[in-house]
């Protein structure tokens, strides 16, 4: 009769209720696909260039987007959060003898879902357009886990950065911050492009270094330590710093 | 104390400067219905917040169910109900949805807890509408599927935060139909309001509460005594005549309340018959027309006026 014993039932009831948010509002999953197919459109043909880019562009463009619609997820893991911080049903599980994180599981578990929707989503768009992973099942699947750890490691600053905010308001002044950690990254173009001072940040963004991995292992040109390390590091390091930070907010919350 | 459901000493909460609960204390007998009849701002919410496990008190002691919020929040969360001031309900889901969900996440199972949402939206009416979205209910019908939310597991301890602010007449006649019939099962209520007919209507026990603290306790009829039984009213023709008619009435000037645009004069009585007749001798003897004199007992809203010390309303002679 503990809560350790419920959490995973709890997490897996709190996870069934945003599904049935999909199946309800199924629009909604179709639109945040759309997105990201939708930047690839724009910067595969409309934008075009790829500046700085040697080879194909396409092969270059959807790894960045892959890297780019996985930190963008932050934004809409912080929009829900808020949204439902702010609605009374909060009130409600806060006080039912329920594990006390498995609002945040359960929001966790949605996102990640989407965001492998997306993920695959984009990459069938890309295969149309003429991109190819050549890098073989294994090469493929270590991109993938890439992309989602990545996304996870975002997942968790996005809900610490909703609780610290509150409200939507401040949530919207924290989402313009996304677009610099999006385009400030090796995402559209390279390095050798732009700037030193601007080529250093962009190498140093987390995203960069993601995306950098995965279009080598989609490739093939294999795993790359000196790649795929910061790949694998950096969002462990989001993450031991944000999970816990957001976990204890959560905890903490209205007290 | 197996009699006590609810126990709340010395307590205290801030918000910044702001002190919304200033050393409460309030003791709930096990199977009644307590209201806590306060205006906005005297803390009820702070109050039912701390008391479901919600909010932390800065100070003091409280204990639910027989069990203290702070220390045992578990224990305490396994026998509450909350219906809060907002609908605490996925509005995105449906009714049925929304009871299951709750109904799993107080761990009765899958197929227990869709039973138990089949039982309470038919017992609460709602069983047409149980597929439909909350957000395209009503605002009786949402309130009736919160109260039915904060009873899934027939709780031994219900609070109810204004269960009927921002309802309309009919909305509010259903959720009160909806509270008196929980009443006999021996569940323990403790509602808030501003509404005083509405502690009158459903409580056993009234505590006024104001700035953080409870000035009175008792039952209406108690609380009712406490501004000093009967009153006589004199509605007058010419409003010009007040002054001259305060000083017949049979008390003091000093108890005598007026209100000029309605030409009313209201004032305590002891003996009913002898004030009421000599009342009206007086009036004809001075030659005042009054267009109404009546006696009637005091309103809850003048007890309430008279224990929150908020009399402004009410002018005294100059």
């Amino acid at each position: 009769m503990s809560t350790s014993t419920h959490a995973l039932t709890d997490s897996w009831t709190m996870t069934r209720r945003e599904l049935a948010h999909w199946a309800r509002q199924p629009v909604r999953v179709v639109v945040s696909l759309v997105f990201p197919v939708m930047l690839l459109l724009m910067f595969g043909y409309l934008i075009g260039g790829g500046r700085g880019v040697q080879g194909s562009y396409i092969d270059y463009l959807v790894p960045g987007l892959l890297a780019l619609t996985m930190a963008f997820g932050l934004e809409g893991t912080m929009i829900a959060v808020t949204q439902d911080l702010n609605k009374g049903v909060i009130d409600r599980f806060r006080s039912m003898p329920m594990a006390n994180g498995a609002v945040l599981v359960g929001r966790s578990a949605a996102d990640m879902l989407q965001s492998a929707l997306a993920l695959f989503a984009l990459m069938g768009v890309g295969y149309a357009l003429g991109w190819r992973a050549d890098g073989g099942l294994g090469a493929f699947l270590g991109a993938v886990g890439l992309l989602l750890l990545f996304r996870f490691a975002m997942l968790w600053i996005g809900i610490h950065l909703a609780l610290v905010a509150g409200k939507p308001e401040l949530v919207q002044a924290v989402q313009i911050l996304v677009w610099p950690i999006g385009f400030l990254s090796n995402a559209l173009a390279t390095p050798d492009s732009m700037p030193d001072w601007l080529g250093t940040v962009v190498e140093w963004n987390p995203m960069s270094r993601t995306a950098m991995a995965v279009r080598d292992l989609f490739g093939g040109l294999g795993a790359d330590p000196g790649h795929v390390w910061p790949a694998v590091v950096w969002p462990l390091v989001l993450l031991a710093v944000f999970f816990p930070l957001a976990v204890r907010k959560f905890g903490t919350l209205s007290k | 104390m197996a009699d006590t459901a609810i126990t709340v000493e010395g307590v205290e909460k801030s918000y910044g400067d702001k002190k919304a609960l200033a050393g409460l204390d309030l003791r709930v007998a096990r199977g009644t219905v307590h209201a806590v009849l306060g205006p906005n701002g005297a803390g009820k919410s702070t109050l039912v917040r701390i008391l479901s496990t919600l909010l932390r008190p800065d100070a003091g002691r409280v204990e639910v169910a027989g069990h203290d919020v702070v220390r045992q929040a578990y224990e305490v969360r396994l026998r509450i109900g909350l219906l809060g001031q907002h609908a605490a309900l996925d509005e995105e889901l449906g009714g049925h949805q929304n009871l299951e969900m709750f109904g799993r996440l107080h761990h009765l199972g899958a197929r227990h807890a869709r039973v138990r949402a089949d039982e309470l939206l038919e017992r609460f009416g709602l069983v047409d509408t149980g597929r439909k979205a909350v957000k395209q209910y009503s605002g009786g019908m949402r309130r009736r599927l919160d109260l039915a939310a904060s009873l899934i597991t027939d709780p031994e301890v219900l609070f109810l935060d204004e269960p009927t602010t921002g309802l309309d007449p009919r909305g509010r006649a259903e959720v009160w139909a909806a509270i008196r019939s929980l009443v006999g099962g021996g569940t323990t209520v403790l509602l808030t309001t501003q509404y005083l007919e509405e502690a009158d209507q459903l409580a056993d026990c009234i505590s006024v509460v104001d700035a953080g603290r409870v000035v009175a306790d008792g039952t209406a009829d108690e609380l009712k005594a406490l501004t000093g039984g009967d009153r006589i009213d004199v509605v007058l023709r010419d409003a010009g005549q007040l002054g001259a008619a305060v000083a017949l009435l049979p008390v003091g000037a000093s108890g005598v309340s007026v209100d000029t645009d309605r030409r009313l004069l209201s004032a305590p009585v002891t003996d009913r018959m002898a004030a009421l007749s000599g009342v009206v001798r007086a009036l004809e003897e001075a030659g005042i027309e009054a267009e109404d004199v009546a006696l009637r007992r005091p309103t809850l809203d003048e007890v309430f006026l008279h224990l929150t010390g908020d009399d402004r309303r009410v002018k005294e002679p100059a």
